[in-house]
């Protein structure tokens, strides 16, 4: 599919003689010293130094981690997994594990991921390929939303969840209590967070997907319609396979975002085991364990090995889809 | 045993909502796809559209109505007022520090981020091993705010001079001579930047990604034929590269800038806003939901809003340029 | 105020009338009457229960006869909302957990560090929980005038009424509606240090302020730094420093003076406490005292209160003023650290500054609100006010303490606890609840906490800061 892409998207493309460099080559030649590589190593080394820094602390014991730099372990080499067994099934100092909230934030990602996405692209295609008056203004729209901080967001759907939601007799969110209370029946399930990632998520998402979806060649839909395929049609069998880089890059990135989330976890969450993410823990154990820093950085570095892990595993994939509609010739 | 059980069947919970999202889309897609003639048109505006445009009403403008009327309203959200929120905000000496500091913020994050992005983009695509420093870069931008604030603590951390240090900055200050190490987070106003280093540190990997694709994909003949003109070096970077990738250096200073003004986090887990380094977004954060002041709250996020006004326009020209061109 | 440590604590226990009302708060008829008598057997009875199985539903379980009241709601669940946090958690739930066995009622509890903040917002979005505990009135009244809290069943109010002194039942009540009964108390008065430096070093507890100073000089002279200090709390930086004020306010002038400045008739910029500030800045602001273990003045502003205690362990600062909660912190500094009068650790009462305010106490403690008057809810909230619920979380580890009168003297074994409680029921004594936790957020939550921020750490000028504190205070 993706070589079909290639053929198809109009975007810069490597050069088709075989050259992989496109760089400009004198440009290349100058900057290619050895100093520009000893800069970018030096770079290197110094973004990664901190995190570094925190895995180290987390896996000393808790004596040297209070009272002496990570630094030290040059020479004084003590390492221990005592703060993970602690973090991940709790200890005495701290009871209760990470594991629920570990498993509660996959739950909530993975959906929180797709959801915005599948939506995005749709309205994206709208946007792009289905004539209708005003679509300019949709689409401006929509990317100027981007800037409406979410914390203003976070009452209205906090009501909405818990009293429905209908626009005038059309009953857009389900007004449903718990049997013989008042509370609804969402609270204390994942379904509001998945809803207000969603929300959050899709103006960057429908602004991307549609500069990437925008720049598919328009003679494959003329084709398409004169065939007398439907916009249903169309959107399944040509859109959505050639749209699938950029699709996944977004997720990866929505990913992340959903998985570092703490503000919307909070407020549709709260703390309980049931549902909130490892973030809230984080905060938690930061907040009554503020002295025991070999645990904190133990517990912050259980929380980032997933997106560091999904990170490195997928990068490949979200360079090439972020950018496809951004990159202009 | 019992966790990892209790876990699988969360994990399981999402899947089973995948997949009834799905199943329910094929259904609408089969739905609408019946439709006929004059019909066709409509039920695919409704089905493509419709869930984006509901749950953006429901979710951001609707909001931003709200709480633009909130902020000519009292603390409590009863009354109104006028203009006296804008004139708190703008008349109060601690709220003009907010403001410079913020203007500080968005003009130097995203501008560092980009350059340093757009260094690294450049110098890497002339490594050999350039996919193992590019990822190293880009980790941060996988770390959670909450996390980067403990990362950074270890960093910025302060202890008597003439005890041990558990912090790395002050540490790497004395080893070069430095006996009396300022309280990093306390030093006005550096401690600003000191707070934007962290942005940076998660924006540079970013920047990088996505202005290093951008110029691999600079068609090769085109640098050819600047080459035979006689461009080399810098006057080649300026003349071809920078206008080549300048769509995708303006994304990524828009995205990078939003990003920016939205950013509370940092500033929330570093200092609370103390010490001369408040912002407009933790200032906001606090207003509405430390102090209860509806009002000042509101006003503070139409200020952010407002502050964005320009960027949104001058990427709404851009795009409507690219939009023609099609 | 209140950042999530703050809690627990001290109490104005009256005496031990323990027995009696166990009876009448729990309305039980049953025959183990007799036993419940001694209000450590009923709480240990329950439990022994819990784990025998519940007989039918017409006769009360064996041993759940002391909740005989509380039932008829089995199968509910109610929610508690709270900014108390594990491990503190734990021992709750161990508290109540023959409560749950024999009603039936599942007590579901959420702790947030973010309380203060989610709280008004899952009030307006109409997700309040059931139950909450308020650390501070002036956010009940706020809460109050918004809508949302409802007012104390009738066996609520009884039980204050039996149990608390009526300053507590005060602070509860709204325009003379009561709506929360205290949870906890904590004791803020206290002054940490280390015995065993004092025995090395031959010093002795001072017992005026006077002595505390001239206990400091000579710590100066020996090489320690006789104070430490931390006040950064994460989005509650500064509130240490705000009890700090607030200990010398009313020992320089007294309960009156205090009560006014609470109702901003005496302002932040007044003679008063300005003069304040100025005994506070010959003390903990003062480069030859303060910041033991840490640095200079201003690193009390960037020192996370939770560490602040710890250079007392290793006799790099001799003294630390800081609430009863903070006993559980020594812990953290040092695994099997003691906390007695010849251990580790322990503490001394802050002398008081005049013999016309003698013993001046500032408390602080926690307010079980109602969102909802189910009767499963009014369950919860009628047994958490109850003597038989305090005594059972009281003899839970952790140096808990309540201020219901019910609680027996000699559950407390902690010392802390019981040293809170000689404090707080000295009938001479003054006690004033945490001042900012009764100013309005703008300011309690506000520009008090950012302004004595300010004071420590960019060291801004006195006059400046207390002017700002005054504008921010809302026009009413």
């Amino acid at each position: 599919m993706s070589v079909e892409a290639h053929e198809i998207i109009p975007m810069p493309q490597p050069d088709p003689h075989g050259r992989q460099e496109s760089i400009p080559e004198a440009a290349k030649r100058k900057l290619s010293s050895p100093w520009a590589t000893g800069l970018v190593i030096l770079i290197t080394v110094l973004w990664t130094i901190p995190t570094f820094g925190l895995l180290v602390t987390s896996l000393r014991p808790s004596e040297q981690a209070q009272n002496t730099g990570w630094w030290t372990i040059i020479t004084d080499p003590t390492l221990t997994l005592d703060n993970y067994s602690q973090v991940i099934s709790g200890g005495s100092v701290i009871p209760n594990g990470i594991a629920p909230y570990f498993f509660n934030s996959f739950a909530i990602a993975i959906p929180a991921a797709i959801f915005p996405l599948v939506i995005a692209c749709m309205a994206a295609y709208a946007i792009a390929w289905i004539p209708f008056r005003g679509s300019t203004f949709v689409f401006f729209t929509i990317f100027a939303l981007q800037v409406i901080p979410l914390q203003m967001s976070l009452l209205p759907l906090l009501t909405m969840f818990n009293k429905g939601w209908s626009l005038g007799p059309i009953p857009i969110f389900p007004d449903l209590n718990k049997p013989g209370t008042e509370q609804s029946i969402f609270i204390g399930t994942y379904v509001p967070l998945w809803i207000a990632h969603t929300m959050f998520a899709l103006p960057l998402a429908i602004f991307l997907l549609h500069n990437f979806i925008n720049q598919l060649p328009r003679e494959l839909f003329e084709a398409a319609r004169v065939d007398g395929a439907s916009h249903f049609l169309i959107f399944r069998k040509l859109v959505l396979p050639l749209t699938v880089p950029a699709i996944a890059s977004f997720a990866i990135f929505q990913f992340l975002w959903v998985w570092n989330d703490l503000l919307v976890a909070l407020t549709f969450a709260g703390g309980t085991p049931d549902v909130a993410p490892i973030t809230a823990y984080l905060a938690n154990i930061k907040g009554s364990y503020g002295a025991q820093i070999h645990l904190i950085t133990a517990g912050a570095f259980v929380a980032i090995v997933v997106p560091l892990i999904v990170f490195f595993s997928l990068q490949r994939f979200f360079v090439r889809g972020l950018l496809a509609g951004s990159v202009k010739g | 045993m019992e966790e990892v059980t209790s876990g699988l069947a969360k994990i399981g919970t999402g899947l089973a909502a995948v997949a009834i999202f799905i199943a329910l889309l094929l259904i609408v897609f089969f739905i609408g796809a019946r439709a006929r003639g004059k019909l066709q048109h409509p039920a695919a505006m409704i089905v493509f559209l419709g869930p984006a445009i509901v749950l953006l009403a429901y979710g951001l403008i609707a909001p931003a109505f709200l709480t633009t009327a909130g902020s000519f309203k009292d603390a409590t959200g009863q009354n109104w007022v006028g203009l006296a929120n804008f004139g708190w905000i703008f008349t109060t000496p601690s709220n003009r520090e907010v403001l410079l500091n913020t203007a500080l913020w968005i003009i130097i994050a995203p501008l560092v981020s980009t350059a340093l992005g757009l260094t690294l983009a450049l110098l890497l695509d002339r490594m050999r091993r350039e996919s193992i420093s590019k990822s190293l870069i880009f980790m941060p931008m996988a770390i959670s705010f909450v996390g980067a604030g403990i990362i950074w603590g270890l960093v910025y951390e302060y202890r008597d001079p003439a005890g041990a240090q558990i912090g790395l900055l002050s540490q790497i200050a004395q080893w070069i001579g430095m006996e009396d190490p300022p309280n990093w987070l306390l030093w006005q106003p550096f401690n600003n930047f000191f707070l934007m280093v962290i942005m940076i540190w998660i924006q540079v990997g970013f920047a990088m990604v996505v202005l290093s694709a951008a110029i691999k994909a600079i068609p090769g003949d085109v640098v050819e034929a600047a080459e035979l003109d006689g461009a080399t070096g810098w006057k080649l970077f300026s003349r071809v590269t920078i206008p080549m990738i300048r769509g995708t250096l303006i994304v990524v200073l828009t995205t990078i800038i939003i990003a920016v003004l939205k950013v509370f986090d940092i500033v929330r887990v570093m200092t609370n806003g103390n010490f001369g380094t408040q912002v407009v977004a933790n200032e906001m954060y606090a207003q509405s939901f430390v102090q209860f002041d509806v009002g000042r709250g509101s006003a503070l996020a139409v200020v952010l809003f407002v502050a964005v006004i320009p960027l949104i326009a001058y990427n709404v020209i851009q795009l409507r340029k690219e939009r023609t061109i099609r | 105020m209140t950042a999530t440590m703050r809690r627990r604590g001290a109490v104005l226990l009256v005496g031990g009338v323990a027995a009696t009302m166990l009876l009448a708060a729990c309305g039980s008829s049953s025959t183990t009457s007799e036993s419940s008598a001694a209000p450590a057997e009923s709480s240990a009875a329950p439990s022994e229960a819990a784990s025998e199985a519940p007989s039918s539903e017409a006769a009360v379980p064996a041993g759940c006869e002391a909740y005989a009241a509380y039932t008829g709601s089995e199968g509910t669940s109610v929610t508690l909302f709270t900014s108390v946090l594990p491990p503190e958690q734990q021992r709750y739930e161990d508290a109540w957990k023959p409560f749950e066995d024999c009603t039936g009622i599942d007590i579901v509890y959420e702790g947030s560090d973010q309380f203060e903040a989610q709280l008004p917002t899952r009030i307006a979005g109409g997700n309040a929980p059931d139950l909450a505990w308020i650390p501070q009135p002036g956010l009940l009244a706020k809460l109050v005038q918004a809508g949302g809290p409802v007012p104390a069943p009738q066996g609520v109010s009884d039980n204050v009424d039996q149990y608390y002194n009526p300053a507590w039942k005060a602070y509860g009540t709204v325009d003379g509606t009561f709506y929360a009964a205290p949870n906890s108390s904590n004791m803020k008065s206290f002054v940490w240090y280390s015995p065993k430096v004092f025995a090395e070093k031959g010093y002795t507890v001072p017992t005026t302020w006077d002595e505390m100073f001239a206990l400091s000089d000579q710590m100066v002279a020996d090489g320690i730094k006789p104070w430490c200090g931390g006040i950064e709390s994460g989005g509650a930086t500064g509130w240490p420093a705000t009890d700090w004020i607030e200990q010398i306010v009313l020992r320089q002038f007294g309960g009156d003076v205090y009560d006014q400045w609470v109702a901003h008739t005496v302002l932040f910029d007044s003679p008063e406490i300005t003069a304040a500030m100025d005994t506070l800045a010959g003390w903990m602001k003062n480069g030859d005292y303060v910041n033991g273990g840490f640095g200079n003045v201003q690193t009390i502003a960037t020192t996370a209160f939770q560490d602040a205690g710890s250079p007392i362990l290793d006799a790099e600062c001799g003294m630390l003023q800081q609430a009863s909660f903070y006993a559980a912190q020594w812990e953290s500094f040092k695994p099997g650290a003691v906390v007695a009068e010849d251990g580790d650790v322990f503490a001394f009462f802050l002398p008081q500054i005049s013999d016309e305010f003698p013993n001046p106490v500032v408390g602080g403690g926690e307010f079980t609100t109602a969102f909802s008057d189910r009767p499963e809810v009014q369950a919860v909230q009628t047994y958490l006010s109850s003597a038989e619920y305090a005594t059972a979380r009281a003899s839970q580890p952790g140096g808990w303490v309540s201020a219901n009168s019910g609680v027996p003297l000699d559950t407390y074994t902690d010392a802390i606890a019981g040293l809170s409680a000689k404090y707080l029921t000295d009938p001479a004594g003054i006690f004033r609840f945490d001042a900012s936790d009764l100013m309005p957020a703008a300011v309690g939550a506000g520009s008090f906490w950012t302004g004595m921020t300010a004071w420590f750490g960019e060291d801004a000028p006195t006059q400046e800061v207390l002017a700002e504190i005054d504008a921010a205070w809302p026009a009413s």
